[in-house]
Parts: C-alpha cells; sequence; structure tokens
C-alpha cells in the first residue's frame, strides 16, 4: 500500500503526539487524514450515499413501474409523509398500530432483558464451584446464529406438535384447549419471549463485565455497617454500574425497536397484526406493495423518532451525570 | 462477607429459573433432529422413542445445504475480514490523533448504530438495481453485493469498538516504539496491534457471527446462486411437508462452528466489548 511507504519514509516526526491538539500543518499531519481514508470512502458508499438517496427516494411516486430506472420516477414532494401520518388511511393507520406494538414489544423485551441480566450477573458475582458453566451456559443463546434460535421456537410454539403446547397441557394438565402461538393475539407474547430469550444474555455478558469493576471492600465495609444486600445494590451496584448501564440501555433499545429479524423469521412471510414491527412493518410495505417511496418516507419517519429519543436519553443521562 | 438465607434462594432460584429458560430451546432443537419424521408430526414428546442420524443425512439433499454454507463462509470471512483492516487504520487515528474533522467521524460512525437496517436496504436495493441497469455490473444476487451490504453494520461497530480497544493501550507503549525509531505505521503493527490482540479477536467474532446471523439484507439481496444459511433453512418447508428434523439438525450443524468459536474465545469477547462500548 503506497500510504505505508510513504509514512515509513517520513520517519518518527510523524509519530503519536497524544490527545492535546497539535500544531498546524506540522509534518505527518494528513497521516490520520490517509488512516482514515479508507473508512471514510466505505462510510460514504455504504451509509451516507444509500441515506441521501433514501431521504429522496421519499419524496418520489416510487411504485413498480421505475424501480429499474426511479429517476424517472415523479416527484410527489411530501405526499408519502402526508399518507403514512393520515392516521384515518390504511396506510397510516397501520404505521401507527405497527408503532404502538413496537413501543410495547420495545418497552417489555429491554426491561425484561435487563431484569434478568442483572438478576445472573449478580447471581454469578461471586464464585461457587460450577460458575464457569452457568456463565457459559447462559452465553448460547447469544452465540446462537440468530435465525437458529428463532427457528427452534418457532418448532416449539407449532398448535399441536410444538413443546409448549404438550409443556402446559399435556405435562401440567391445565384444563382447555392448545391455543395458537403463532396466529391471533398470542403471537405478540410469542415474538416478545423470543426476543427476550435472544437478548438477556447480552445484558448478562455486559453487566457481568461491568460488575467485575466493583472492589469488593465496598460491600464488605458497607456488609459491616449493617447494610442489608438489596440496600447494597441499589446504594453500590447500581451507581457503579452507571456508564455500563447508559450504554446497554440505548443499545438494547436500538437493537429492539430496529428489530426485524425475530418476527421475520418466527412469523414467517405472514406476519399476525399482533406482531407486526415496524421494522418488519415497512419492509412489507415497500416489497409486497413494490411502493418503495412510501416505504422510505415510513423509514425517514422511524429513523427521526430514533434520533429524538435518543438525543432526549443521551442529553438527560448526561445532565444527571454533571449533577451527581 | 457470609451469605444470607435470602441471597443464597436468590441465587439458586436465578440460576435454575434463567438455567430452564436457556436449556429448552436447545434441547428441544438437539433432540428433533435425532428424530424420525414422523415423530416430529405428531405430539412433542421430550424423551423420543426412536433415535435416528438420518435427519442429518437428509438434510444435505433437501437443500442445498452445502452451497448455503460455502455462500456463507465466504460471505461472512470476507466482510469481516475487511471491515477489521478498514477499522485498525480508522480507529488508530481516532484513539492517536486529534485532528479537524475527527469528532464528525467518530459521531457520524457512531449515530449509524441508530439506524434501521431497513432505510439501508431499499435504497442500497435500488443503487445496487441502477448499477446492473447502467454498468450492467451484477450486485443483486452475488456475494460482492452481500459483502458491501453487511459492511453497513460491521463497520461502524468495529471502529467503535477497537477505538474504546486502543485508548486503553497506553501511550507509552507507542513513544517508546518511537524512540527505538519506529514510525507510526511500524508502532501500528508492531505494538498496537499485538497488544490488541484480545480487542481485534472479539471484533472478528462480532462481525463474523452478525454476518452469519444476517437475515434482512440475505432475503433481499440473494437469489439461488448466492443463498445464505439464513435463507437457506426456510426452505425446509414445503407446501407438502415440513421437515422439522431435517431443520432441527440443519440447525444444529450451522450454530456448532458459531458456538464453539464464540465460548472458547467469549474471554477475549467480554474484554474487547466491554473496553470499546464502556469507555
Amino acid at each position: 500500500m503506497s500510504a505505508s511507504t510513504a509514512v515509513k519514509n517520513s520517519g518518527p516526526t510523524a509519530g503519536a503526539s497524544g490527545r492535546k491538539p497539535r500544531k498546524p500543518r506540522r509534518a505527518g499531519w494528513w497521516l490520520p487524514y490517509a488512516l482514515l481514508a479508507p473508512a471514510v470512502i466505505f462510510e460514504l458508499v455504504i451509509h451516507v450515499i444509500p441515506m441521501v438517496t433514501g431521504i429522496w427516494m421519499s419524496f418520489l411516486k416510487l411504485t413498480k413501474m421505475f424501480i429499474s430506472n426511479w429517476g424517472n420516477a415523479p416527484f410527489v414532494g411530501l405526499k408519502n409523509y402526508q399518507v403514512a401520518l393520515d392516521f384515518d388511511s390504511a396506510v397510516g393507520l397501520g404505521l401507527l398500530k405497527s408503532f404502538g406494538i413496537t413501543v410495547a414489544f420495545t418497552i417489555l423485551v429491554v426491561g425484561f432483558s435487563w431484569g434478568l441480566g442483572m438478576a445472573a450477573a449478580v447471581a454469578l458475582q461471586k464464585t461457587f464451584k460450577g460458575r464457569a458453566i452457568f456463565r457459559t451456559l447462559f452465553l448460547i443463546p447469544y452465540a446462537l446464529p440468530m435465525y437458529a434460535g428463532v427457528i427452534a421456537w418457532k418448532f416449539m410454539l407449532q398448535k399441536d406438535n410444538g413443546a409448549l403446547n404438550h409443556l402446559i397441557f399435556d405435562n401440567l394438565g391445565l384444563p382447555g384447549d392448545k391455543p395458537f402461538w403463532l396466529i391471533g393475539d398470542n403471537a405478540f407474547f410469542a415474538v416478545v419471549i423470543v426476543a427476550i430469550w435472544r437478548l438477556w444474555p447480552f445484558a448478562f455478558l455486559m453487566l457481568m463485565a461491568g460488575l467485575q469493576s466493583v472492589p469488593t471492600d465496598v460491600y464488605e465495609a458497607s456488609a459491616v455497617d449493617g447494610a442489608k444486600p438489596l440496600r447494597q445494590w441499589w446504594a453500590i451496584t447500581l451507581p457503579m454500574l452507571r456508564p455500563v448501564n447508559m450504554v446497554l440501555v440505548l443499545v438494547m433499545f436500538l437493537w429492539t425497536f430496529n428489530d426485524f429479524n425475530t418476527p421475520f423469521v418466527l412469523f414467517g412471510g405472514s406476519q399476525p397484526p399482533a406482531g407486526d414491527l415496524i421494522s418488519f412493518h415497512i419492509y412489507n410495505a415497500s416489497f409486497l406493495t413494490w411502493n418503495f417511496g412510501s416505504g422510505a418516507a415510513m423509514s425517514v419517519l422511524l429513523l427521526l423518532f430514533l434520533l429524538v429519543v435518543s438525543g432526549i436519553y443521551l442529553l438527560f443521562m448526561n445532565r444527571r451525570k454533571d449533577n451527581a | 462477607m457470609h451469605d444470607t438465607t435470602g441471597t443464597k434462594v436468590f441465587r439458586v432460584v436465578t440460576i435454575v429459573l434463567l438455567s430452564i429458560f436457556t436449556i429448552i430451546p436447545i434441547y428441544v432443537m438437539v433432540i428433533s433432529g435425532l428424530k424420525p419424521l414422523k415423530d416430529v408430526q405428531g405430539a412433542f414428546s421430550w424423551w423420543p422413542t426412536t433415535l435416528t442420524v438420518q435427519p442429518y443425512i437428509d438434510m444435505w439433499k433437501t437443500v442445498p445445504l452445502a452451497d448455503y454454507f460455502v455462500n456463507s463462509v465466504i460471505v461472512s470471512t470476507v466482510a469481516t475480514v475487511l471491515s477489521l483492516i478498514i477499522a485498525i487504520f480508522a480507529s488508530y487515528a481516532i484513539s492517536r490523533y486529534s485532528f479537524r474533522g475527527r469528532t464528525v467521524f467518530s459521531t457520524t460512525v457512531l449515530s449509524t448504530q441508530m439506524l434501521p437496517g431497513v432505510l439501508f436496504l431499499l435504497p442500497l436495493f435500488l443503487i445496487f438495481v441502477n448499477i446492473n441497469t447502467n454498468f450492467g455490473l451484477q450486485l443483486v444476487g452475488t456475494r460482492t453485493g452481500l459483502i458491501i451490504t453487511y459492511l453497513t453494520f460491521s463497520l461502524p461497530f468495529s471502529i467503535w469498538m477497537l477505538a474504546g480497544y486502543f485508548d486503553g493501550i497506553p501511550r507509552e507503549l507507542d513513544e517508546a516504539a518511537k524512540v527505538d525509531g519506529c514510525g507510526p505505521m511500524r508502532a501500528l503493527l508492531k505494538v498496537i496491534l499485538p497488544t490488541a490482540r484480545p480487542g481485534l479477536v472479539a471484533v472478528a467474532i462480532y462481525s463474523f457471527m452478525t454476518s452469519w446471523g444476517e437475515v434482512l439484507f440475505a432475503s433481499v439481496m440473494t437469489t439461488d446462486a448466492n443463498r445464505t444459511l439464513a435463507v437457506g433453512l426456510q426452505l425446509y418447508s414445503t407446501q407438502t411437508n415440513v421437515y422439522w428434523n431435517q431443520i432441527m439438525a440443519a440447525s444444529v450443524v450451522v450454530s456448532i462452528p458459531i458456538v464453539i468459536g464464540f465460548l472458547l474465545l467469549q474471554k477475549n469477547f467480554v474484554a474487547g466489548l466491554t473496553a470499546g462500548a464502556v469507555k
């Protein structure tokens, strides 16, 4: 690579100078730019250009006729947005319902995943015999290829030959008829449980790593002062985990809100209305009806929503940090 | 610190319940992959009456699983290596230099984490179609096209994680290399990269895992010629039959390499992930 040979010739003057602002135009000032160049080029190709294109698409009437030649698609301004936000129309109402389902889904999945991850991390905080086994076991759902885990659940949730109904009605002997899990209203709970199963090990992993940085003598000192475990968790563990939690909750929120894979694999092509999560909804709106302009407008609305929520979250978190 | 009865009960209950929750789907997957077809079509049973490895033989014929395996390996490996190489240089620049545009670049990279995949899917699909119409270069339905789309999630995460990891490597190491007469590129290659090995491993695992498990882009950007496992596994459902035993057997086979790899290297992964994410 030409950049690296040039750098070698420039010698030690181009060396790292730390975080403080360097004096401008020193020898080798271009080096970081050269290092960054491949990343910038790829970022342009994979993120910036598609995003600009996507925003542009959202102003076009981009139907099947114009797919291979979308330069000729008619410009319709904010029409796609109007339709998406007109809750009296079928399209707008569908988007609104899907949004509501996704909000409920996200709150449940992130909440439970965090709770289970935290419980497991605390339970495995102290060493005991066999700890490594459980640690490894709990990480398996995260390590499995996502579709393999979800397909196993899909099989378990079959009405007649699924393990779940067998467990509830044949093994535990609960009265009643075996319900459908992947059709009808139950589909919501099905997708929530599967998503939690996949996500909670990630919370566990992050929180476990965070707990390792909490010095044990803090606990010992507080125990001498008579602090109960729950109080210790509230007064020591939780504050110490603040930096981890800040990132963890945001990342889990974004992943869950944008989750396409879980409903797509769980329900196949035809999702039940109760499991119509928003990424999946936009995908169907675009590829089933081949109306890409409308799908792009919905994507942009989703993006704006996520940006606003993430922005508020980060502002709020940073202010609390300053006050602390 | 001694455990109170309360903490002991909490620990046991937590571990038992979470173990059951974790294991059941995995057990169902493994056991059903060893059942004859008629046993997975009837009522479920925890203890199979007949055990057979036949599904593991049949699954290669029902769908061209081996072809999908090869495609997945190639696409995931190339996407991983490519994003790792690009990310090494970019993260080194972000971690070790201050320059105009540094904040803009790192904020941009970070914020792409927020973007829904579906937002990129539609434009990328259209851009690929257009490139095909105007330049005759086929991207939809090729491995190259799939690799490019996989970079949309693996590259920003790699840059983000590695920059955090490089930050944790003491600057004194670079300085020492400089004193020994190393230029910055040699310092990167000889000092930083060997020290950052756990971080590099973590990033590689993450990229590979997400590419291996990716469904959204794979289902739109692939055709018969370049299907990945993620899409191929859906094809065991025909109009007449759903070969659940073969699906479960195939799921076990596609999971084994990645689960073993992950479990062997999980210490690196934890260290790399938290160094990159928490700082």
